[in-house]
């Protein structure tokens, strides 16, 4: 495929979404059918695996499908309630769905670059990306959802005046509120914000280098280095996925607690 | 690379993830999980339980055994003391028994003596008068010399 085209065209075909627009193309009226259908997918996956599991669930000797799922819960249940000692049946939950989504969606990113690019035009999809979470709207989505929660929590736990009052009072006293309302404000935007970019630029790099090593390598030499790459993309996708999950749980925790 | 309507979609599908983890995944998963920890600890305890049972059973074996070894030499303390006890009453019974028999024997020997005695006093008084009658050359009448005869006897029986 690298020597059929120009890189520089390969490349920027391999970084566009397969997406149908109902007003101007490329407008905010868009939408990434790629990037949709991957993540439902993934999620389905997901649900299947974790729900089989949840319905033939034994407490005597697990199955090794059960092993590995109860270990992956035990995992995201000790990191919660590690940073979080108030009542979790929403939050566990959340960062389990967190871990695992993201996980097998940076997962996406392991497949070879051109593997369902070439399936997809053979289907005449004119682009595909593959990976969801090299999409922005896929961080920002996830990232929103905590921040709203972040939001609720912090106006449940505190009520809405504790919570404004945090906003503005911290941290420079009440004689400072202007200042300390911009403080907080960027304090607040900068959790989701922060969350979605550094999912986003460590796929989007990750999806890129494959990318590159596609587009500029010979075929035979490529796998010199694709594959440390991708052995070393295997823990960038797990990384990844546990500080999402794991930021998620402190940003939560710090909504329960007072300044 | 634009923020566009996928994001609405991606948060949707994200929230139906998540409540469906809520709802169905993560309870039953974490429940059975619960109960096999409980039941884990269970085990544990029961086991616990069973070793601590176990010692004490040994310790009460071995007091039983203590006791049984103890009464069982008390017993045959007692039966040899009884024996014992039973031929010192048997040595006294007939040690008395004998002694009686001596007795008896004696008190016959005196009795048997005394008539004897009596007897040859009889008939030493009888030989007497004969003797008197020889040399008198009369007849004594017994009756009349009544008096001079148990005279005569209680002399006799006083030697």
């Amino acid at each position: 495929m690298s020597q059929e085209a120009d890189p520089t065209l390969y490349i920027q075909h391999h970084l566009l979404n397969l997406s149908y627009a109902f007003g101007k193309p490329g407008g905010f009226w868009t939408i990434n059918l790629d990037t949709l259908f991957f993540s439902v997918m993934i999620g389905v996956v997901f649900c299947f695996l974790f729900y089989r599991v949840a319905l033939r669930v034994t407490s005597g000797v697990p199955g090794p499908l059960q092993n590995v799922i109860e270990s992956i819960i035990e995992f995201v249940d000790g990191q919660v309630k590690e940073t979080f000692d108030a009542d979790s049946s929403l939050i566990a939950p959340l960062s389990l769905s967190i871990f695992v989504w993201v996980f097998l969606m940076n997962l996406l990113d392991l497949l070879p670059v051109d593997l369902l690019p070439t399936i997809g035009k053979a289907m005449d999809l004119h682009a595909l990306r593959v990976v969801p979470t090299a999409d922005l709207n896929t961080t920002f989505g996830l990232s929103l959802s905590v921040f709203a929660l972040i939001i609720y929590y912090n106006i449940r736990i505190k009520g809405g005046w504790g919570y404004l009052k945090e906003l503005l009072v911290t941290p420079f006293g009440v004689w400072l509120i202007p200042i300390n309302l911009i403080f907080s404000l960027i304090h607040e935007i900068v959790k989701p914000v922060s969350l979605a970019l550094r999912l986003f630029g460590n796929m989007y790099a990750g999806e890129l280098i494959f990318i590159l090593i596609a587009a500029l390598l010979p075929w035979w030499s490529q796998w010199l280095l694709a594959g440390p790459w991708a052995i070393f993309h295997i823990l960038i996708i797990t990384l990844q996925a546990f500080i999402f999950m794991m930021l998620t749980i402190v940003y939560l925790g710090i909504a329960h607690e007072g300044h | 690379m634009n923020i566009n309507m996928t994001l609405f979609g991606q948060m949707i599908t994200f929230i139906l993830l998540v409540a469906f983890t809520v709802k169905y995944i993560w309870p039953p998963i974490t429940k059975a999980m619960a109960e096999r920890q409980a039941k884990i600890a269970e085990g544990l305890a029961a086991a616990d339980r069973g070793k601590h049972e176990l010692e004490l059973a040994q310790l009460r074996a071995t007091e039983m055994l203590r006791d049984a070894k103890i009464q069982a030499a008390k017993f045959i303390e007692d039966a040899s003391k009884r024996g014992s006890a039973m031929i010192d009453d048997a040595k006294m019974q007939a040690r008395a028994e004998g002694a009686r028999l001596i007795e008896l024997a004696k008190n016959e020997i005196i009795i048997e003596q005394a008539n004897a005695r009596e007897a040859l006093r009889r008939d030493i008084a009888s030989l007497a008068l004969l003797g008197a009658e020889k040399i008198l050359g009369q007849h004594v009448d017994a009756d009349a010399h009544e008096h001079l005869m148990q005279q005569l006897l209680t002399e006799v029986k006083g030697d």
